[in-house]
């Protein structure tokens, strides 16, 4: 049974005709992407420059940043703009970006 | 690990630059290498030179070619036309990329692109051969669209200040010119161009200035579109502030003009003002036309949204104010550094023998001043939509600010700080 049960795989591998094609393997800088686009106001890997009025993103506890963005996006913390640029982004998406720069310390 | 660098360094030198991605690809793993030239040194050439070397920890070799020896930049540029800042605010130099990055800048120009044999040619008469090249060219202005203000001569008293430098401190000086009581008149092309908000921004700041010292003066705007292409709402309530100074007038298509009386010529009006300032037309810089890029509408360059790779020229990628936008993106500094971001991973996985990221994710935020201090803001976000193949704004996301408030011009000034920093730094 169990054989039978990964011959597909197998002879998927074993004929490079998977039908795990690059697009649907899992993106190792996805993160990195998604978090570069916060990096104009907030400063590269979330860093600011000295002095910005903005908060430093790195180094946040990936928590404490998701019930920021979800108090964005729920209007529970006021904003000026991040309540509607929180809104562009899906759960999963910000969850990475929140792990992101949780680990740049 | 440094052995492999000094391998690949030794590659490139020797000029085998060429058969690098392969060979990475095959022997050596995934890790990209290769010379990626860039043409253009603004808001997506500067970002996508850094973002090469940061995201290949150095290790794909980075030509920056660009004609200025510094960077200026446009946002921010309307402070210093209002007297709020000067050129020096908004000057920085490409010493961060070369000596914290390692890129290779080159005061030059790019002349001629020969995309089979992957070489640029330069106005210095040097050659470059490239693995991936990226053309962040901006706009370059379409004089011929505009009668009377095809001569050299003309276009130095009639200015546009549209691209930050020079004319930026010429224009100024226009203004400090003037007598109390004089018209000050800008023009504005039909949409697209660049930076949609900046015209409106400019009305405003050009007549905070007169208001405060040439209070008899007035502000002319003469628009080619129907209504205020950008934050029309927060705009007119700015407009509103400055009654009896600026005069807004939506569907003046400008027709001609004359240099020398600085007289504008409308569709159904002739205006004459002591500055006149006109933003011509414009479209992708003048390289994108000469290297045979497919144009859309015979303006803007049609790109691969994946990638940023041109749709008919293999191995050219093209960022910035050049690409025909997708729907609702703006032309815009903020939007270039995030073409660029997208471009710079692409490229990398393109030099890895791996395809592009199958959902990249972008954003703008746009920042005006309505007066010295008191900011208004646009924002969007755009994800990738694999149906359609291009990028969409997210519906329900993105907006405008409430009302004009100080707390974001707290926030402009710290974005224009930050990005320039993401670029450049």
């Amino acid at each position: 049974m169990k054989l039978l049960r990964w011959t597909p795989l197998v002879l998927a591998l074993l004929t490079g005709s998977g039908a795990v094609g690059a697009q649907d393997r899992p993106d190792p800088n996805l993160a990195r992407n998604l978090a570069a686009t916060c990096a104009n106001c907030h400063g590269t890997g979330g860093r600011p420059v000295p002095g910005s009025a903005v908060e430093p993103l790195a180094g946040i506890d990936s928590a404490v940043m998701m019930q920021k963005l979800r108090d964005f996006r729920s209007g529970a913390k006021p904003a000026t703009i991040m309540h509607q640029i929180a809104k562009g982004y899906t759960e999963a998406q910000l969850e990475l970006i929140a792990a992101y720069f949780a680990a740049r310390k | 690990m440094t052995n492999r660098r000094d391998f690949l360094k030794r590659s490139l030198l020797a000029g085998g630059a060429a058969a690098l991605p392969g060979l990475s690809g095959c022997a050596l793993g995934t890790r990209p290498a290769g010379h990626v030239v860039v043409v253009g040194g603004g808001y997506g050439g500067a970002t996508v030179a850094k973002y090469l070397r940061m995201w290949s920890d150095q290790g794909v070799a980075v030509t920056l070619v660009e004609r200025h020896p510094r960077f200026i930049s446009c946002p921010i540029s309307n402070l210093v036309i209002g007297g709020d800042k000067t050129l020096a605010d908004i000057t920085l130099g490409y010493d961060g990329l070369r000596n914290t990055w390692g890129v290779t800048v080159l005061q030059d120009e790019a002349l001629a692109i020969d995309p089979a044999g992957r070489t640029l040619r330069l106005a210095s008469g040097g050659t470059l051969r490239y693995d991936r090249l990226v053309l962040s060219p901006g706009v370059d202005f379409q004089f011929d669209q505009v009668p009377g203000l095809e001569s050299e001569a003309a276009q130095g008293t009639i200015l546009h200040a549209w691209k930050a430098g020079a004319q930026t401190v010429a224009l100024r000086k226009q203004l400090e010119d003037m007598k109390d009581g004089g018209v000050y008149a800008l023009t504005i092309p039909k949409a697209p161009y660049r930076c949609p908000p900046g015209p409106y921004e400019r009305a405003c700041l050009v007549a905070n200035y007169l208001k405060k010292t040439k209070p008899r003066s007035k502000v002319l705007v003469l628009d080619a579109n129907d209504e205020i292409v950008s934050k029309k709402a927060l705009f007119t309530q700015a407009f509103e502030r400055y009654k009896g100074i600026l005069e807004y007038r939506p569907g003046s298509e400008l027709r001609e003009v004359d240099a020398a009386s600085r007289t504008a010529r409308l569709d159904f009006d002739t205006v004459r003002a002591d500055v006149l300032n006109v933003v011509p037309p414009h479209r992708a810089g003048d390289i994108a036309a000469r290297a045979g890029l497919k144009l859309i509408n015979d303006r803007w360059v049609d790109i691969d949204w994946l990638s940023f790779e041109s749709a008919n020229t293999p191995g050219v990628h093209v960022i910035g104010d050049a690409i025909f936008p997708a729907p609702t993106m703006p032309k815009s500094g903020h939007m270039a550094n995030q073409h660029a971001k997208v471009a710079a991973a692409a490229i990398l996985n393109l030099l890895a023998g791996e395809a592009p990221a199958a959902s990249p994710v972008l954003m703008n935020t746009c920042y005006s001043f309505v007066d010295s201090k008191n900011v208004i803001h646009v924002a969007s976000v755009h994800q990738y939509d694999a149906q359609k193949k291009v990028v969409m704004p997210v519906a329900g996301a993105g907006g405008v600010s409430a009302a004009a408030n100080e707390l974001e011009g707290a926030y402009a000034l710290s974005w224009a700080r930050n990005i320039w920093a993401d670029m450049l730094a």
